[in-house]
């Protein structure tokens, strides 16, 4: 993948740091002109610990300079998040309260659009943004794996181990994206629609690594988890209907009925057994693991109002 | 840290999960209600309880919007 397309003052000066090398000078880098340059900053720095980009030294995964603007780009991205958070159940059974949570959670959907009434534009949009995400699913989970207990780092890859297709390439998740995408005539190619994607695709990419990325958020890292994993099912039925009824290849469809199957399992995976163990050995994260599951949902939310205002 | 606590951790193969599906991990053959044979293939399976999966013998997470209706 190339870098992509700065989005303001800041993404400039660090985009054109990158391939030199040079990153002393981002000592006195501009704060971020706006949300968008923000979050394609920060997602671009994340991107070094994931797959990082052609011509960018593997190296500066780790330069300090850079590790600098992203921690300050994380701690206004995580001040601003906490800001907009409500207050959370505080109960015995965590997860009947988790999934009341979820399900007391009224946002708009994309998916009962798309399964009704999008048009076939709509949806290829809709896919070029999923894109940034489907094609590398599952992997900020696996940061948490190294961070938690015996029981817990099981619990978890039993789950991951379903997402990466038992071990078999050919079922992995993002692989069944991705040839759902180039069986629509989509580009496959990791990170190729970057830069279309609008700054709620940045943020919830950045959120997702924000809380993998760093061991003091694991609770609110499987959080997120499952609260994404516990409104999928029923969605990605609506998905696979609307893609149905769209004419979309049977590649396509079948990522989001395997998802219905999936997801069901993931559900009660990421809410029993891995936010269970872990609030058992260390209850004081249930407070971070709603916070992690609201920011799933509340994320999401952002995302479909914008769409669903810009199709209006 | 709780990794070695003296009980081990239960790992159960089969699980009821409250107002939710049963859990089957491993390799089963789950028979339905027409006399159909499904073989499981992932680490782990979820089977219907509540009736009104799509996709029986597996849960579809249905369950949720039945009790989300029955309690308004």
């Amino acid at each position: 993948m190339t870098l992509p397309a700065p989005r303001g003052s800041l993404s400039e000066r660090v985009f054109a740091a990158l391939p030199t090398g040079r990153t002393a000078g981002l000592a006195d880098a501009p704060p971020p002109q706006d949300a968008n340059d923000a979050h394609v900053t920060l997602w671009a720095l994340y991107e070094l610990h994931y797959r990082g980009f052609a011509g960018v030294a593997d190296e500066l995964e780790w330069d300090p300079e850079l590790i600098r603007v992203r921690r300050g780009l994380e701690r206004d991205l995580e001040e601003d998040l906490r800001g907009r958070a409500p207050a959370f159940p505080d109960g015995e059974d965590f997860a009947a309260e988790f999934f009341a949570f979820v399900a007391d959670h009224d946002g708009p959907s994309l998916a009962a659009h798309i399964q009704r009434s999008a048009t076939h534009e709509q949806v290829r949009e809709f896919l070029r943004h999923k894109s940034i995400y489907h094609l590398k699913e599952a992997d900020h989970t696996s940061w948490v794996v190294p961070r938690v207990s015996d029981r817990v780092k099981a619990a978890v890859v039993e789950l991951q181990y379903d997402e990466y297709g038992g071990g078999d390439p050919n079922r992995l998740h993002a692989q069944l994206f991705a040839r759902g995408l180039a069986a629509s005539g989509l580009s496959a190619e990791y990170g190729a629609y970057i830069d279309e994607a609008p700054v709620e695709i940045l943020e919830q990419n950045n959120v997702m690594s924000l809380f993998g990325l760093n061991r003091r958020l694991r609770g609110a890292s499987i959080g997120f988890l499952a609260a994404f994993e516990a409104t999928s099912s029923g969605p990605s039925r609506r998905m696979a209907g609307g893609l149905e009824r769209l004419g979309f290849p049977a590649e396509l469809v079948g990522y989001y009925t395997e998802h219905v199957e999936a997801d069901a399992v993931h559900e009660q995976l990421a809410v029993r057994t891995i936010c269970g163990a872990l609030l058992e050995e260390e209850p004081h994260l249930r407070e971070d693991v709603f916070f992690g599951g609201w920011a799933s949902l509340h994320l999401d939310d952002r995302y479909a109002e914008r769409m669903l205002a810009a199709w209006a | 840290m709780a990794d070695h606590a003296d009980e081990p951790p239960a790992h159960p193969d089969v699980v009821l999960c409250p107002n939710g599906p049963i859990l089957l991990r491993g390799d089963h053959v789950v028979l339905d209600e027409d006399g159909v044979e499904h073989r499981t293939w992932r680490p782990v399976s979820a089977v219907c309880r509540c009736g009104t999966s799509a996709i029986k013998p597996w849960c579809d997470g249905n369950h949720k919007a039945v009790q989300r209706a029955q309690r308004r």
